[in-house]
């Protein structure tokens, strides 16, 4: 009996262990890549940050029901043949749950029949609407990052208001500004907009000056850049020295403070459309985005002595929706994406409020951004 | 083809057969097939730059025409894989002879900068014209042949690597052919070549061709194994990099290519646990191994062996 | 009209880069008949070094101008005795061209390592607004650019030609054996190249950066450029650098002008590629001079 009663204590102990959420349990695995270094670098570096900051805090708050959250975060190079490789090592090696990232859309692309093959959830941080579309053979891919479409048509809206009818557009020649592009010429028409002038430019361009006197001279009331990196800073430098007396445009890709800081007093007047996580100071305390974006920026910025960017929210909510499918759906490749697409519903996240669907993989629309232009070298919400 | 030579198809062939029912994991055999792929460019590489004496700055670019050239015909016209690989080669030895007719006529640095000029062109077609521009286009077919579809990673590292087999066969032969001797002496001394009665510049555009076709089939497995193209992997710092395996792989032995693309395939994934560090540590790799390898692994390992063997 | 002038002006600011880059491409190719690819790495050397002298450790201009081009001096001298002198006596140029890659691999490395992959800028020379001339806009920076740059060949002109060292090492670029006999240390001569290209780069770093932002990763692109200067003008050629610059600049320009700007980089390669193939010398070259060259 005495023989029996110690055996009983010890099996007791161990299932009390087992069950235990303080007890170490095995860790979830997530896989994550990044442009981390290359031309897309400004997206991964930001991303590679903030999924660092957040697996910290995670773990430091117990896990994700006591299971220790593990991130592991692989570099693309801005390289789509290296984006292939970390996916399959990501899949085979680690043995991840799921997948998010890359960075951009040219990578994404080039993970996705492989993620696919292998029934892996992958929630893309790029824009491109071909990552989600057609969404039938998108059945394992999400992305965060809001439609280069919905901001356009965020622009082409306060065009229609403020009585904009011809625009010329610049672009950089990236899958960014040719993503952009295509939208611009596509949705000009259903707004009534002529683009009168189509200019471009490479990515280590140093002067825009050629291709914004085009523009001007074609007639146009204002003018779009659409790219991200100095490309930008450089467009609105030659923009003001020039004088053009029309207003700038830029794309979602502009709401960086170092922007305005680089550009310095010729960013006045620089109109974008621009997610909430850029003016979260400006937004009303009961809107549902402030609380999160308060903490996530602040953070940030304490821990890494630099912005986030809309960039580094996009990986913030990619690694929030996966969390959250963890924590109600389990350790499951098949659960965590049905509970993705069906119970993603009115979700806050930095890029805006989700509302994922199984026509919908991405789950935001115009209403993701606000109109806001430069002033006194700091962002104003455009009524 | 030497007795050595023989040797090494065999236990190339060898470590072929048996790399994947060994090693499971295929995440090295998605190495194994990008490594396969560089392989067939710098086997061509070397071929033109160190029998031929030409230096080429604009691999990539008929690495991209074969690319593109397989994806578009299968994709847009329907038309079977192994008929747009084919006409792939066509399309990207057409433009090696449009390229070379000019441009063999110049020596060194000139010859690098009308390559890479070349390279470029072809870079800013890629972005302008082809499906997609710079976003790139998917869904491109697999490969398939007699009705047998290629699709897990076994499948296509037997594939890539069946290919390079076979065309280190074939390069071995030319090289001991006549054309290959011919070769040779054009590397040491053109005029004396071309007193010996041997037309230079036929065979000059004739290697060139054949460096073409080796890069635009490596390009053409790429399009049907990754079903992804964007212009970004076809820029000059590909082109860099082909350069890069050749030299490394030592450019007087036409092995060097295989070993040098390993080299170049693997290094970065070796690198990848050492984070922020490994641009960092790749230059200065690649820094030391010109410095202190000057000839390149293959030669180098074969002068030594030699000696070693001689004492 | 105004057009016409706007566009030349743009394409001087660009070409007074590439020709600044053209010229350091000359000057060790002629010491040393090699291809310095990491030519482009020093240009942003100097724009992110003077960045982080003038507004990170806050010193008067003057001051980081002169640190900065001791820096790029120091990574130019060290380049040259660590990676380049131990091969140029064996001689293999082709080896010596993958050195300069693998250097310029590594130097951006260091760059992304100390500067992150942000875009930096600091103030133009002067403050002031843009002067108009007939209808055309031109920044003061844009000004200093073309300045700094026609300065930098007036007195590399005189170096070469009145000074002793300068002629000293224009002997070598002529004939390595006669100037080695006539008692001219080849060595240190080639390794005088490599640090005055290396000054060359920096001082148009330091110049554009107000303009063009500078990031670590912007080098690759300008020495491609500089590159096709060099070649354009004549390979070797001081002048002909500093013309294949300034025609590179403004052909991109009018291009992106008059045709489109998509077609800016193919048109200025493809007249490149004309200019190789029917005139290999550059524009200006004899085609004699290049028979002679060993490589």
């Amino acid at each position: 009996m005495k023989f029996f009663g110690k055996l009983l204590l010890i099996i007791l102990a161990f299932i009390i262990l087992w069950t235990s959420p303080s007890y170490c349990k095995e860790p979830y695995k997530i896989g994550a890549i990044f442009s981390v270094t290359g031309a897309a670098s400004f997206l991964g570096e930001p991303e590679k940050n903030t999924v660092l900051m957040l697996v910290e805090q995670i773990n430091k708050a117990g896990g994700i029901n006591g299971h220790p959250l593990e991130v592991i975060i692989e570099d693309s190079k801005s390289d789509e043949t290296q984006a292939v490789l970390a996916a399959k090592k990501l899949i085979e090696k680690d043995k991840v749950l799921a997948i998010i990232g890359p960075s951009t859309t040219g990578e994404s692309m080039a993970v996705i029949p492989i993620t696919t093959s292998a029934q892996t959830p992958l929630i893309s941080v790029a824009a491109g609407a071909s990552i989600t579309q057609p969404v039938k053979e998108r059945y394992w891919v999400f992305k965060t990052a809001q439609y280069d479409t919905s901001a356009v048509e965020a622009i082409y809206t306060y065009m229609k208001k403020t009585g904009i009818k011809k625009v010329g557009i610049i672009t950089i020649t990236t899958s960014f500004g040719d993503a952009g592009r295509k939208a611009l010429l596509e949705l000009a028409p259903k707004f009534g907009i002529s683009v009168v002038a189509d200019e471009r430019y490479g990515p280590k361009d140093t002067d825009m000056t050629t291709q914004l006197v085009k523009i001007k001279s074609a007639g146009a009331q204002a003018v779009i850049n659409w790219s991200v990196g100095p490309g930008q800073v450089i467009v609105t430098k030659n923009w003001h020295a020039l004088k053009m007396g029309i207003p700038l445009f830029q794309s979602h890709g502009w709401g960086s403070k170092k922007n305005i800081e680089l550009a310095g007093k010729a960013a006045e007047g620089v109109i974008a459309p621009l997610g909430r996580l850029v003016i979260w100071d400006k937004l009303p305390d009961k809107h549902p985005q402030k609380a999160l974006l308060k903490k996530y920026v602040t953070d940030y910025e304490a821990r890494y002595k630099s912005e986030p960017g809309t960039f580094g929210g996009h990986a913030y909510d990619a690694l929030m929706i996966v969390v959250d499918a963890l924590k109600n759906a389990g350790p499951d490749k098949k659960k965590i994406r049905d509970y993705i697409e069906n119970k993603i519903k009115n979700w806050p996240g930095t890029g805006g409020i989700f509302n994922m669907s199984p026509n919908d993989h991405c789950g935001l629309d115009m209403t993701a951004f606000e109109m806001v232009i430069v002033k006194n070298g700091d962002w104003e919400i455009l009524k | 083809m030497g007795k050595g030579n023989i040797l090494s198809l065999l236990i190339l062939t060898l470590v072929i057969i048996i790399f994947p029912i060994v090693i499971k994991d295929t995440y090295l055999h998605t190495i194994g097939i990008f490594a396969g792929i560089n392989a067939l460019v710098a086997i061509g590489l070397t071929i033109l730059m160190g029998y031929a004496g030409q230096i080429s700055l604009g691999q990539a670019a008929f690495y991209g025409i074969g690319a593109y050239i397989s994806a578009i015909l299968s994709l847009h016209f329907g038309l079977p894989v192994i008929l747009s690989i084919f006409l792939a080669l066509l399309v990207s030895s057409t433009a090696a002879i449009i390229l070379a007719i000019p441009a063999l006529r110049l020596k060194g640095h000139y010859l690098a900068v009308a390559t890479l000029g070349f390279g470029e062109i072809i870079h800013i077609i890629l972005h302008e014209w082809g499906p997609g521009g710079p976003s790139g286009f998917g869904d491109i077919p697999k490969m398939n042949l007699f009705g047998y579809t290629f699709t897990s990673t076994n499948d296509y590292f037997y594939l890539v690597w069946m290919c390079v087999v076979v065309i280190m066969i074939f390069s071995l032969n030319l090289i001991n052919s006549m054309t290959g001797k011919a070769l040779q002496a054009m590397h040491g001394s053109e005029i004396a070549t071309q007193t010996a009665g041997i037309n230079l510049t036929k065979l000059k555009i004739k290697v060139f061709i054949l460096s073409s076709i080796y890069a635009s089939l490596a390009g053409a497995m790429y399009a049907h194994y990754v079903t992804f193209l964007s212009p970004s992997s076809f820029s000059l710092f590909h082109s860099v990099l082909f350069l890069m395996m050749v030299v490394i792989g030592g450019i007087s032995n036409i092995w060097g290519g295989i070993v040098g693309a390993l080299i170049i395939t693997i290094l970065p994934e070796v690198l990848r646990g050492f984070k922020e560090f490994d641009i960092l540590l790749y230059g200065l790799i690649l820094t030391l191994f010109l410095l202190f390898m000057r000839k390149g692994l293959v030669p180098m390992t074969i002068d030594t062996y030699k000696r070693w063997i001689h004492r | 009209m105004s057009l016409l002038l706007q566009f030349l002006f743009s394409g001087l600011t660009t070409g007074s880069v590439y020709a600044l880059v053209g010229i350091g491409f000359n000057i060790v190719y002629n010491s040393t008949s090699i291809l310095n690819l990491a030519q482009g790495e020093f240009v942003v050397i100097g724009g992110l070094m003077m960045w982080f002298f003038l507004e990170g450790m806050n010193l008067p201009f003057a001051t980081s101008v002169a640190l900065t081009l001791t820096v790029a001096a120091t990574v130019a001298l060290l380049m040259e005795r660590l990676t380049i002198k131990p091969l140029l006596k064996k001689g293999d140029l082709l080896l010596m061209i993958m050195v300069t890659i693998a250097v310029s691999i590594l130097i951006r490395g260091l760059l992304m390592f100390k500067f992150g992959k942000d875009p930096y800028t600091y103030p133009p020379f002067t403050e002031g607004e843009p002067l108009v001339i007939y209808g055309a806009v031109i920044t003061q920076q844009t000004l200093w650019v073309i300045g700094i740059t026609a300065l930098s060949i007036v007195i590399l002109y005189l170096f070469f030609n009145k000074t002793m060292l300068g002629r000293a090492m224009k002997a070598c670029s002529l004939d390595i054996k006669a100037a080695r006999l006539m008692g001219i240390n080849v060595s240190n001569m080639v390794m005088l190249s490599f640090i005055i290209s290396g000054l060359i780069g920096a001082i148009g770093g330091i110049a554009i950066t107000p303009i063009s932002l500078m990031e670590y990763d912007k080098g690759a692109m300008l020495s491609v450029k500089g590159f096709c200067a060099a070649i354009m003008g004549g390979l070797g050629r001081g002048r002909g650098a500093v013309v294949g610059g300034f025609t590179l600049g403004i052909l991109e320009s009018f291009t992106a002008g008059y045709i489109h700007s998509g077609f800016k980089d193919a048109v200025a390669l493809l007249i490149m590629l004309f200019i190789l193939f029917f005139r290999p010398a550059g524009i200006f070259g004899k085609t004699e001079t290049l028979r002679l060259r060993k490589f």
